[in-house]
């Protein structure tokens, strides 16, 4: 068990970084499972091309909470691309069945790579990419809305 | 306690480990029951020696399919206290209660001649449910009032997971439909069904229970309960998965429009219209799941060898161990009544600051299995104030040693977490 519940994943579900709503979002996406009734939103500004501010609410099992709550400290104020270029890399964590990726890939992964034994369980593999969906999401429709010029929208906590 | 029944061995699947050796501890019969070899065996035999489609072929073996189908309608029907003609085939009970609905929803759309004229809703009829309801019978009549201008309304929950029946009065003379759990499969409550049939008939309502939790925990007497309707599912009472089954007061399958309709449930087709043929056929369109009705001919068999009160009485003092296991863990809170009268021995339970998800994986890794989630009971849920719960729920062979190994691992769950 110590294996799936990592400490750092048990830290970040107890003690969560990044929580909160955003004014005015350039993205915003709401995603639920349906299994277990979980659900999250994710709210995003960009800003030349990068993830300007972030935030999220939701509610769920430690590791969708701790999945969301690591992304907040991975991605927040970083390049867009890299950004995405992270989700890929842990959906493809997620889906190995249990196994690490290459030590390239586990490096970059930091933190994230304590989600490797999720991948044992394919119930919880939903759990671990909750939030990962919501942000792939909500990123599409802030490149959509983004064309024109926005407002810095502002965290309130 | 001579209460006490010891039938795991006649259950092959729960002899496995599971999660690298360890013994499988079964908690989630709630959700499907294990089958018994002689339901398997059942199965086999009839595929092996037996299969053919019923009531059409002139061979031998399509006569014995059929004979086997029609002697399974009547081991059912007698199982649950009604005449042979009055048991309906689905797939299971989601089915037969959706057959219901649609009927009503039919009937209104003047479907079924004047005979269903009694089935017709309009905008000033309203349909009661229950706060308690498993989503099966509950969405079915939201859409049904959707699609009819009926009103929705519903008997709320008490604090300790029964129906109030205090609030009775919901059920008013524009009542056409009370469609109501018999069991809750999130609390374990127990139905008082005659209360409720009474305050129906006093307004003329039509009366659909829901018997999917009761039908292989309890003594069950649909004629003696007097509901107009019932449903419940194989795979719950130990039989297959694939089949279920709605019981319907003769006179109303009589003047019920079809639901699914096609092959098998005609009489004349022309390329203009169609006749039907009378029920239960009229409500069986297609080729029909006969392997899965054998077997659970073979289930209630079992069921019946065992007897439904002493199953009933091994039961409630699973029940009462399980309450009191989960009483002495720390903090835990139980979704429903905390002692065993009026109650199967289901046990919905919050963890605090602990998810459900998480709660069953540790249990999951010492081979216990449970439920977690909403258990297609939302509304249930939200009236606890939660979003999801644990559930254990015991079966025929479930044993006090495993009600001790959830319990410790329960102790285990707290203790991770804290």
């Amino acid at each position: 068990m110590q294996q799936l519940y990592q400490q750092v994943i048990l830290d970040h579900s107890k003690s969560r970084s990044g929580e909160g709503e955003l004014s005015s979002p350039h993205g915003e996406s709401f995603q639920v499972n349906p299994t277990c009734g979980d659900e999250c939103t994710v709210q995003v500004a960009v800003e030349d091309n990068r993830l300007s501010h972030f935030a999220w609410s939701g509610r769920g099992c430690s590791i969708s909470q701790a999945s969301l709550s690591l992304m907040y400290e991975m991605v927040d104020g970083e390049p867009l691309d890299r950004a995405e270029h992270l989700g890929e890399t842990f959906r493809e964590l997620i889906h190995n069945r249990g196994q690490e990726l290459n030590p390239e890939k586990m490096e970059q992964l930091e933190d994230l790579s304590a989600f490797t034994g999720v991948g044992r369980y394919s119930a919880r593999v939903k759990c671990a990419l909750l939030g990962w969906m919501a942000l792939r999401d909500a990123l599409v429709q802030a490149q959509r809305t983004t064309s024109g010029p926005g407002q810095a929208p502002e965290t309130q906590a | 306690m001579n209460d006490l029944l010891e039938l795991a061995s006649d259950f092959p699947l729960l002899s496995r480990t599971v999660r690298g050796g360890k013994p499988l501890v079964y908690l989630d019969t709630g959700a499907t029951s294990q089958k018994p070899e002689s339901v398997l065996n059942a199965e086999r035999t009839f595929n092996q020696t037996h299969n053919a489609a019923v009531h059409r072929g002139a061979h031998q073996i399509a006569e014995e399919a059929t004979e086997a189908f029609e002697a399974a309608r009547s081991a059912v029907a007698e199982f649950v206290g009604v005449s042979f003609g009055e048991i309906v085939w689905t797939k299971n009970a989601t089915e037969a209660l959706n057959l219901v609905a649609h009927g009503f929803l039919n009937a209104t759309l003047e479907r079924g001649g004047s005979e269903a004229s009694r089935f017709r809703l309009t905008s000033g009829d309203e349909i009661v449910v229950t706060e308690l309801e498993h989503h099966a019978n509950l969405v079915p009549w939201q859409e049904l009032a959707a699609k009819t201008g009926a009103k929705l309304r519903w008997i709320p929950v008490t604090e300790d997971g029964r129906l109030d029946l205090e609030q009775l009065d919901v059920i008013t003379e524009r009542t056409r439909v009370v469609a109501f759990t018999h069991a809750s499969n999130v609390t374990g409550a127990i139905t008082d069904v005659p209360r409720i049939v009474e305050r129906a008939r006093e307004v003329g309502a039509f009366t659909v229970l829901d018997a999917c939790q009761s039908a292989a925990h309890l003594p069950v007497d649909l004629h003696e309960l007097g509901v107009d309707f019932a449903a419940f599912s194989g795979h719950k009472m130990l039989g297959p998965t694939g089949v279920g089954a709605l019981y319907g007061r003769q006179e109303l399958l009589e003047a019920l429009p079809p639901f699914l309709t096609g092959g098998s449930m005609v009489e004349v087709v022309t390329m203009e219209e169609t006749t039907f043929m009378p029920p239960p056929q009229r409500f069986e369109a297609g080729t029909q799941m006969v392997a899965q009705t054998v077997g659970l001919h073979a289930a209630v068999d079992y069921l019946s060898a065992v007897g439904m009160r002493q199953l009933s009485a091994h039961e409630d003092h699973l029940a009462r161990l399980m309450l009191e296991g989960v009483a002495g863990v720390p903090g835990v809170r139980v979704l429903g009544p905390t002692s065993a009268e009026d109650r199967l021995a289901v046990v919905a339970f919050d963890v605090p600051g602990v998810h459900p998800h998480d709660v069953g994986q540790i249990l999951d890794d010492q081979g216990i299995a449970v439920r977690v989630g909403h258990h297609c009971a939302q509304p249930a849920h939200r009236a606890f104030g939660v979003h999801a719960s644990t559930r254990a729920s015991a079966g025929v062979y479930t044993t006090p040693a495993e009600i001790e190994a959830f319990i410790d691992g329960l102790h285990r769950v707290v203790k991770f977490f804290a």
